[in-house]
């Protein structure tokens, strides 16, 4: 079973179907006793950085979240979701992040730069060994859309690198954590390939 | 590196595709799902969703819609039409949208803009302008903004409008010239260049795209950051696939 937090930050149905699509059971829930007794999780989500944070508060999730991964079972944050996984970000001014990984959230502030990071960029893998990236060549395109991307304080974590102006992480991973700031759920057929990494996982 | 994007639009009303899809094979030619499949194979880089249904109490079929494509199909869409409020733009993002892109709205209270920017995040907030040329042509005469469909002229500049847009926490313009709209002679250069200098949010172009060369040009020549179209596209005149290559030929970055 793999739960996927729903906290009321959007993006939910993507991203059930497409572990769907490769025979996943799937729960959408809030409910700590769900989260908990399921093989994996997932946190999506759209939007700002403080409100996600303060909806997880509100309903009590972050400690929820904290003991899942300490289980050691596979958890993967999606977009804004891979953001809170940080310690911290410049767009929220009174919130902190899971912390899950070493690092600062920022914004894309190159002169000249549009932003958002809106569309189809390469990635580089940079951990060949990162089992969510198995079998996804080097270069493939998959879906951005965001504005703020982390900076990492632990170079090892990073899975793969984009590069929008100046590198930075497109996916990060560590253990049995994975966060991916592009949309793997919306990334056609390179995306759907990740979701079977993921579902696959054990 | 970061690729130029091509995106069919298709037009729905109380959730069917209407304006003519041709494709040949399709089992029913108005069902969103299955149109939105061929674009997905085609590899478009994303879609556009805009509901034309009239009537407002008609319109929440739209959210199922949306609910529906987004289990079905891959790729990032963007869903535009009637949207009023914080509360529509909430539900339709639930649904699975990637963006929505509101018009009227926005410029009747701009405030929205601000507000969902802020809520839900300026990448998923797409502000659409309708410009038209303003009469007398004179050099320097600008375009202004029409709302409600192209029916009423608002009196702003819709340059001034899109710089107030992106200020306000806009992620994106989808521009149309009114004046080149199903003209089928190319994109609207000038004003989409005008625009495209004027903010730092990515710009997408529609109305008037009849050839290849249009696409091109208005790539290179405007600084758009993608291309809209749809009757070239649902007519079968060209797949999205032969736009790509053509670009591709041609040195413009495109995912293929």
């Amino acid at each position: 079973m793999i739960a996927i937090i729903d906290y009321g930050m959007g993006n939910i149905h993507s991203v059930a179907k497409a572990l769907e699509v490769f025979g996943a059971k799937v729960i959408v829930t809030n409910k700590a006793k769900d989260i908990l007794s399921s093989d994996k999780a997932v946190l999506p989500g759209v939007g700002a950085f403080d409100d996600a944070m303060l909806e997880l508060k509100k309903q009590a999730l972050i400690p929820v979240l904290k003991d899942f991964v300490k289980s050691a079972k596979p958890f993967l944050g999606i977009c804004l979701g891979m953001q809170l996984l940080f310690e911290e970000s410049e767009e929220a001014l009174n919130s902190k992040g899971l912390g899950l990984f070493k690092g600062k959230v920022v914004k894309f502030k190159r002169e000249g730069l549009k932003v958002p990071h809106m569309g189809w960029n390469q990635i580089k893998i940079k951990n060949k060994g990162c089992l969510l990236l198995k079998d996804i060549p080097d270069n493939s395109y998959v879906y951005f859309c965001h504005s703020y991307y982390p900076v990492l304080e632990d170079d090892e974590v990073m899975a793969a690198a984009c590069n929008y102006g100046h590198d930075f992480a497109a996916a990060v991973c560590r253990g049995n954590i994975f966060g991916v700031q592009f949309h793997p759920e919306k990334s056609q057929v390179v995306g759907l390939k990740m979701m079977q990494n993921f579902v696959k996982l054990c | 590196m970061l690729t130029k994007r091509i995106i069919p639009c298709l037009d729905i009303k109380e959730g069917r595709v209407v304006k003519g899809v041709k494709f040949v094979g399709l089992r029913d030619a108005g069902d969103p799902v299955e149109v939105a499949r061929v674009y997905d194979q085609q590899e478009a880089d994303e879609l556009v969703f805009l509901d034309i249904t009239a009537s407002y109490e008609k319109r929440k079929t739209l959210v199922d819609l949306v609910e529906k494509i987004a289990k079905n199909i891959f790729m990032p869409f963007t869903v535009g039409g009637g949207i009023r409020d914080s509360a529509d733009i909430r539900d339709l993002l639930n649904a699975g949208a990637e963006k929505v892109s509101i018009n009227t709205a926005a410029v009747k209270l701009p405030q929205l803009i601000s507000e969902s920017s802020k809520k839900f995040g300026s990448q998923c907030i797409v502000v659409a302008i309708d410009a038209k040329k303003i009469q007398p042509l004179h050099a320097g005469a600008g375009w202004e903004v029409y709302i409600n469909g192209g029916r009423t002229p608002t009196g702003i500049d819709a340059l001034e409008w899109a710089k107030k847009a992106a200020r306000l926490g806009a992620g994106e313009i989808l521009l149309t010239s009114m004046d080149f709209d199903g003209t089928k002679d190319g994109y609207d250069i000038d004003l989409t260049k005008a625009i495209s200098e004027a903010v730092s949010i990515p710009v997408i172009a529609s109305g008037g795209a009849g050839k290849l060369e249009h696409f091109y040009d208005c790539f290179k020549n405007s600084g758009a950051d993608a291309c809209l179209a749809a009757s070239i596209f649902h007519y079968q005149e060209f797949s999205v696939r032969q736009v790509k290559e053509y670009l591709k030929e041609r040195g413009i970055a495109v995912r293929l």
